[in-house]
């Protein structure tokens, strides 16, 4: 097959497109350019567009002897994953843009753009596992359970998922290393990347305040509904954070406070103890189904955030864009925003996105 | 690189001696990079003493910029303007940008017409206002391929007393370029366009222009560049350079059938593509010989350049600096194209080894690319 290996500059990627290259595919390096600053070097070991990444990849291919280019989605990137993330944040929630990445720019705009190219697939460094199925290719867990990052790959469909190699999802992360030091290549010891790759230096509120301005607002008791202090903006709140509230913890009992909900139009952030934080019950939309959609009630694994632990649950899909779950214990700080993904064994059922939680 | 001018380098590699030493070894390198000073200028139409050699384009450009503005500024301090094209080399283009950022210069660009080209009058009024230090216009612009009136923009520049620079870089390989009958006081020539190596070039200074150097040293070539001479690398470029101007009427007719084989191929393949510019069968004079700039709407130059390369014909977007993060080409954009139809240009370069063969492949590739890219570059 002719496929397009996404190269970040990464330790995974480089691995990843020299492994399509041993199998014996036709293999071109594409690197994204998801900068629009991209004339600055790297800030930190967090970045993964900087023109240095770019320069990393290029090596990884000049060492594999396969052709290798920029390709500038920059405006894209743009639209479809920061803006979107800036307004989730603006509307209270609490957005995951790799995910937006990976339904949108990698298995969207590069995929598209390799396919309408004549390429048959794009092969990414993530680390999860495509089996074939009987009823057409299933998207599973890694088997290294510490870096499964099935979780951000749920959002891709079936036609997404058709084009899709991960040749990692077998391996554990010090093989990788290891191998990519056995094939010589630069970036064997490179550290892993953090966080979101367009604020460098890790501090999402500030790079939102930075966005949307100051909004000062008030901290409210959940309980009592007291106003109980003031913050900056909303957005930089998430549900189930602790630090942060600026708040004299001995005029509230001793007991430490929690996020328990961010309400964006009237700018208020909820506060209240961890007891408050469990839910069992959560409502997602914008379904995106890795495999044929599960029809009525389902008992099935349900992970909600990127590095979060999965729970048994019973999801009920509900018309074709809402799904009720039901979760056999409550979890706490569960963001609206965020996806629910739903499992089978290993496998990825699909996901939704976050709209409500609550007891059920 | 041409085999004669490989062999000089190889040749004069193997010899040890410093040109600024006063030792035998040292006086054997010195009388090697002086007869090569003599062959250069000779076949450039200036003296000996006028040839400053460089590493190359980049450094001459930057030399001729900044050295002609520091030197005239320290003769007055009024004499604080600099005048460039605006669709000058990098090398040009990045010194003045440097020189406005850093030093406060006040820059008049000089926009070019719809074809390319730069007009005297252009120039006049550029300087009509007094104050410039120096005006720099390339001689044959490397993206595009135009080739300025520089003798007469060179004769403007002198009536208003001002040094003139032009960038020949891309002009020796095909056009009849003679730096006495330019008129022009300062002239940047790269070895690696003529097919010697790379690392090697010469700023074509006239013995009156005002030039301090911009990197100090041990004073070598005239106190205004300092460094080490390489002997080996100057020899080549005389050897190349000879064999270049040599061969050079013959080689530009070649060149110029090729080139208008295949814009005529290109633009008769009914798929909308034009050329940027201007361009008139048979004619050299105001565009090189062996440059095809091309536009095809509705396609991305990397979705281009990629298709090409994987059918076997390699040529590039814009300059080959700007490979990496596509940008639309500062020059289309100043000629007046969109930016879509700047994200659209192909520039085939034509040179010696290039072949009726390597152009008919071209054109048969190019339905199959184009309509390709055309499906890839509605998608983003």
């Amino acid at each position: 097959m002719r496929v397009v290996a996404a190269m970040s500059g990464g330790v995974d990627s480089a691995v990843a497109a020299a492994r399509m290259l041993d199998a014996g595919h036709e293999v071109v390096g594409v690197h994204l350019a998801l900068s629009r600053s991209a004339a600055t070097l790297r800030e930190s070991a967090r970045g993964c567009c900087t023109i240095e990444d770019a320069g990393d990849a290029r090596r990884v291919a000049d060492r594999l002897g396969i052709p290798f280019y920029v390709w500038d989605l920059a405006s894209r990137f743009e639209r479809d994953v920061v803006e979107d993330f800036v307004a989730e944040y603006a509307a209270g929630r609490t957005p995951n843009p790799c995910l937006r990445c990976n339904e949108r720019i990698k298995f969207a705009g590069l995929l598209d753009k390799a396919v309408a190219l004549g390429f048959d697939a794009v092969a990414t460094g993530h680390y999860a596992r495509v089996v074939e199925g009987a009823s057409g290719r299933e998207l599973h867990r890694a088997v290294d359970a510490a870096k499964d990052q099935s979780y951000v790959l749920g959002v891709l469909d079936a036609d997404q998922l058709a084009r899709a190699f991960f040749p990692l999802g077998d391996s554990t992360k010090p093989q990788v290393r290891e191998e990519a030091a056995a094939r010589g290549f630069s970036v064997a010891k490179k550290p892993d990347s953090h966080d979101i790759c367009f604020i460098p230096d890790g501090d999402t509120r500030a790079w939102l305040t930075r966005r949307l301005g100051e909004r000062p607002g008030e901290l409210v008791d959940a309980v009592s509904g007291d106003v109980v202090g003031a913050h900056g903006g909303a957005h930089g709140f998430t549900v189930g954070q602790r630090r942060g509230l600026g708040l004299d913890r001995s005029a509230l009992d001793g007991e430490p406070r929690y996020v328990v909900s961010v309400d964006a139009p009237t700018n208020r952030v909820v506060i209240g103890t961890a007891e408050l934080l469990g839910v069992d019950l959560v409502e997602g939309h914008h379904l995106r189904w890795c495999g044929p959609a599960p029809a009525g009630e389902v008992r099935v694994g349900a992970q909600v955030r990127a590095h979060g632990a999965e729970v048994a649950a019973t999801a009920t899909v509900d018309g074709v864009d809402a799904v009720r779950v039901v979760l056999d214990e409550r979890l706490r700080g569960v963001a609206p925003g965020q996806s629910v993904v739903l499992y089978e064994g290993t496998r990825v059922v699909g996901s939704a996105t976050i709209s409500g939680t609550g007891r059920a | 690189m041409l085999p004669a001018a490989l062999e000089a380098l190889m040749e004069q590699s193997a010899v040890v001696g410093n040109p600024s030493s006063l030792h035998t070894s040292g006086r054997a390198a010195r009388a090697v990079v002086e007869e090569a000073r003599e062959r250069i200028g000779a076949a450039l139409g200036a003296r000996p003493s006028e040839v400053v050699f460089t590493s190359g384009g980049t450094e001459s450009d930057n030399l001729a910029v900044k050295g002609a503005w520091l030197a005239r500024r320290a003769i007055d301090p009024a004499l604080d303007g600099v005048v460039a094209s605006s669709i000058e080399h990098h090398a040009v283009l990045d010194p003045v940008e440097y020189l406005a950022a850093a030093r406060g210069v006040h820059v008049t660009w000089l926009e070019p017409d719809r074809c390319g080209h730069i007009g005297v009058d252009t120039l006049r009024e550029a300087l009509a206002p007094g104050g410039v230090a120096v005006a720099s216009v390339m001689w044959a612009n490397n993206e595009v391929g135009t080739v300025q009136p520089v003798a007469e923009l060179a004769a403007v520049a002198r009536e208003h007393g001002v040094p003139f620079h032009t960038d020949a870089v891309q002009a020796v390989a095909h056009l009849p370029v003679r730096f006495d009958e330019s008129g022009a006081d300062l002239m940047t020539v790269s070895a690696h366009k003529i097919g010697g190596p790379v690392g090697v070039g010469a700023l074509l200074a006239r013995r009156d222009a005002p030039l301090v150097p911009i990197a100090h040293g041990g004073g070598q070539e005239r106190q205004v560049r300092s460094g080490t001479l390489d002997a080996a690398g100057i020899h080549s470029f005389a050897v190349a350079l000879e064999a270049t101007v040599a061969g050079r009427d013959v080689e530009a007719k070649r060149v110029l059938a090729l080139r208008d084989r295949l814009i005529e191929g290109a633009v008769r393949l009914g798929l909308g593509i034009t050329v940027s510019g201007c361009w008139t069968a048979g004619d050299g004079t105001r565009r090189v010989p062996g440059n095809a700039h091309l536009v095809v709407p509705g396609c991305e130059g990397d979705s281009l350049l990629y298709l090409l390369d994987a059918a076997g014909v390699e040529c590039s977007t814009g300059s080959a600096c700007q490979a990496g993060v596509p940008q639309p080409s500062h020059v289309l954009l100043a000629m007046g194209l969109s930016e879509a139809e700047a994200r659209g240009a192909l520039r085939l370069s034509l040179g010696r080894t290039s072949t009726e063969a390597d152009v008919d492949a071209f054109l048969a590739a190019l339905p199959a690319v184009v309509e390709r890219a055309r499906r890839a570059g509605g998608l983003l």
